[in-house]
């Protein structure tokens, strides 16, 4: 992030440092994740340490100090998720992709959250996929599903699979 | 559009926005609240938009997306007006059918509606469905009738008439009397008395008073403060404006959970409306009182929905409670005297100013006044939102409303109040939900959570799963929460996965207690709540797992054993295909050959379940 695109963002709050949890979404909603050069420029355009900056990045589940894929898979497991079987969602996502919750592929494709409730809790289990819902989910449906917004190379493959 | 100046100024232009209402009018509403928007209403309204262009053009039809309806599970929902005829599960294509049929010529399309479980009967109208029939809806009843985002259907359904009456004929120790006579206890889980906090807010010496709306619905498996958001944020917008004018404060804030996009989009409109129309800023109707709101985000902490906390991260801090030996409505929010509840108890301010305390105080039981919405999910047939008065029955909320537990299960036991909560055993069904009995038996009213559970629920797990919860969430500053979720938790994941011995249940007891007592904030003080009411209700359960390591719901991975039943196996072959570490082995059948029965070898086996889920012929057994 460039300095002037920091100084926007912190001007949209008037630079008050009480709103430096509103800054770094706008940062996080920007970048996907939190930068650490973004962060020193916020430090020193609010006066702030950095370690104060780091305890509010780390304490919220919002903020990712590494990038994410390009795809993000949120799963859903909130109590109603949870007793329609989130978890096994969750662990044949994990089979799939070779990645756990918070981590993410090594083509940068796609990053596993859990998420403790969407409040789509009629239609669960409940997977978002950048913003997108996915209902009524199920370890049969995950193939099917994480196939749409596989990269191109492997949606071929998987086309021709079919074909 | 001019600001409104006067009491009368907003009736003038509320008669204006009725006069060019025509209730005879056909109108189309879809619901766009979230759970119709994943199954997908986005479709249903561009569908309709296209017919109306092409076909209805300039002769008055109507379309509008509302709020959520409340019952997601038939989503999408449509209801059509004048005669309120209601559509459930309606597909883009069926949108040309239902406007040349029910909106031109009257018809009903009984392919879309819904059918009694029971009876087969086809009901044609909202009022008619059981999943309504029993509800009290004073607070969600108008989400389906208005469109969020324009504060004319608002104020059409009688919007901002509360506050007129309370700016002009009321004194602020009138309001804060009524409230207190309404007994109005706060929806957001510790139920404390809304007028009392208020009293004590206003009587509190500063110059500055704040006021928050807390929107950090935290609770997994609840969803009410956000389809209000979402569905009619004028409500909570008016009840906040009200009690801000009884407490003496001119500065609020809405603390909006992050997981929620829509309900910040809408109340960010709502509150831009408002300023505009002068009934929200400076000189509020000409009254000479002024109050504005801020928004502010949470960053996705469940502890954050803790009073102190949440006026914690609004400061810029991170969200760690504080001791309260000095309550917030003294000293909170910038250490000013703070007043917050959450949006269900400031969205019945409105009603209980427009209908009065004595007529309010009619529902609901002694202690408990008024409706409660509660999020009904989990195995329950009818998911959705549901309000009722307090003191119903679970038993009417769970059968007569949600229509009884899918498949023919049998229904196992409610949980309310979130992680805070506890569970309550079919022994208890008829027990009436008001604050006070859901505490009296180990749980809590929370904010509204009413999570179903089956005979395939496991009763261990559930309490497994929010200490997993409880132990992320903790924030760390009290040693005996932060330890005590993370050492309750592995003693549950022992139990789960065939360690367990009986000792593992008196040190659960033991660590509950000792976490309860010696937490600050209400995160620890409630966390072993899930453990100890699962313990006294189904202690039996948890013997199993222990004794003899086995999981009676079938839900618990290192206690299955699945085997293929060789009389049953058709040699298709497709559990092989499906499992991922080749633990099936088999001789597929082929056009020529009858194959051989499938087997799995246990060594290998995860137990991941997709072999039994892609099995069409029930061939495998778990055990």
């Amino acid at each position: 992030m460039t300095h002037s695109e920091i100084e926007a963002i912190t001007e949209r709050y008037e630079n008050r440092e009480s709103a430096i949890l509103s800054m770094l979404q706008d940062i996080q909603a920007k970048e996907k994740y939190l930068p650490q050069e973004a962060l020193e420029r916020l430090g020193e355009k609010l006066g702030i340490p950095m370690n104060k900056i780091y305890r509010i990045a780390t304490f919220y589940r919002a903020f990712s100090l590494t990038p994410k894929g390009q795809h993000e898979v949120c799963v859903c497991i909130g109590t109603a998720c949870h007793v329609r079987g989130a978890q096994r969602v969750v662990d044949q996502i994990n089979l799939e992709l070779g990645i756990r919750p918070g981590e993410t592929t090594k083509d940068r494709n796609f990053t596993l959250e859990t998420v403790n409730c969407l409040g789509v809790c009629a239609a669960g289990p409940v997977a978002a996929i950048d913003g997108q819902y996915f209902g009524k989910m199920s370890p049969a449906k995950v193939g099917g599903t994480l196939k749409k917004f596989r990269s191109d190379k492997k949606k071929k493959e998987g086309a021709n699979g079919k074909a | 559009m001019a600001r409104l100046s006067s009491p009368q100024e907003l009736g003038k232009y509320r008669d204006e926005i009725l006069s060019k209402r025509n209730p005879d009018q056909p109108l189309i509403t879809v619901c766009g609240g979230t759970g119709c928007h994943a199954s997908g209403c986005h479709a249903v309204v561009d569908a309709f938009r296209k017919v109306l262009q092409e076909k209805a053009k300039g002769n008055g039809i109507g379309l509008r997306v509302t709020g959520c309806h409340g019952f997601c599970e038939r989503g999408p929902l449509v209801v059509i007006h004048p005669k309120m005829v209601l559509y459930q599960k309606v597909k883009p294509e069926d949108a040309p059918a239902i406007f040349q049929e029910t909106v031109l010529n009257g018809k009903v399309l009984e392919n879309l509606l819904y059918e009694h479980p029971a009876t087969g009967e086809k009901i044609a109208t909202e009022e008619k469905v059981p999943f309504y029939q029993k509800q009290r809806r004073i607070i969600l009843g108008n989400n389906g009738n208005i469109d969020p985002t324009q504060i004319e259907d608002y104020l059409a359904v009688g919007g901002y008439r509360a506050l007129a009456k309370a700016l002009f004929s009321m004194k602020p120790e009138e309001i804060i009397g009524e409230v207190k006579k309404a007994n109005l206890r706060g929806r957001g889980g510790g139920g404390f008395p809304a007028g009392l906090k208020w009293e004590q807010c206003r009587n509190a010496p500063s110059d500055i008073k704040y006021l928050v709306c807390n929107a950090d619905e935290g609770d997994p498996g609840a969803y009410m403060d956000r389809s209000l958001l979402e569905g009619n944020p004028h409500s909570a917008l008016e009840g906040m404006i009200i009690g801000a004018y009884a407490i003496g404060s001119h500065e609020g804030y809405i603390f909006v959970r992050h997981e929620y996009p829509l309900a910040l989009e809408n109340i960010g409109i709502a509150i831009q409306q408002a300023r505009e129309l002068g009934l929200l800023g400076r000189d509020i109707l000409g009254s000479g009182f002024h109050f504005d709101i801020k928004i502010s985000r949470g960053g996705g902490a469940f502890v954050a929905g803790e009073s102190t906390a949440l006026m914690a991260t609004i400061e810029g801090n991170v969200g760690e409670p504080r001791a309260k030996h000095i309550h917030t409505v003294v000293s909170g929010l910038h250490d000013k005297p703070t007043n917050l509840n959450n949006v269900e108890t400031w969205a019945n301010v409105p009603v209980i100013i427009n209908e009065g305390a004595d007529w309010y105080g009619r529902i609901g039981t002694e202690g408990s006044k008024g409706t409660k919405i509660f999020s009904l999910v989990g195995k329950v047939n009818n998911t959705g939102l549901v309000e009722v008065p307090m003191g119903m029955s679970l038993r009417e909320i769970v059968y007569d409303i949600g229509g009884g537990i899918p498949g023919g299960k049998r229904f196992k036991a409610v949980q309310t109040g979130g992680p805070s909560g506890g569970c309550i055993p079919e022994s208890m069904i008829d027990l009436p939900v008001d604050f006070d009995r859901l505490t009296e038996v180990g749980s809590m009213m929370g904010s509204g959570g009413m999570i179903v559970m089956d005979e395939s629920t496991c009763m261990v797990d559930v309490a497994k799963y929010f200490m997993n919860f409880l132990k992320d969430e903790s924030c760390g500053k009290c040693t005996s929460c932060r330890e005590g979720t993370k050492r309750m938790y592995e003693l549950l994941a022992d139990i789960t996965e065939g360690r367990g011995t009986m000792d593992h249940l008196c040190l659960l007891e033991d660590l509950g207690w000792v976490t309860a007592e010696a937490s600050l904030c209400a995160l620890g003080g409630t966390a072993p709540n899930p453990v100890l009411s699962t313990i006294r209700y189904f202690r039996d359960e948890y013997k199993e797992h222990i004794i003899n390591k086995q999981c009676p719901a079938k839900v618990c991975r290192q206690l299955l054993q699945y085997r293929i039943l060789s009389d049953v196996c058709t040699s298709c072959g497709r559990c092989s295909k499906v499992c991922s570490v080749k633990a099936i082995t088999g001789k597929q059948k082929t056009k020529k050959e009858k194959g051989e029965p499938f087997e799995i070898d246990a060594e290998k086996c995860i137990r991941c379940g997709m072999c039994f889920e892609s099995c069409k012929f029930e061939a495998i057994e778990v055990q």
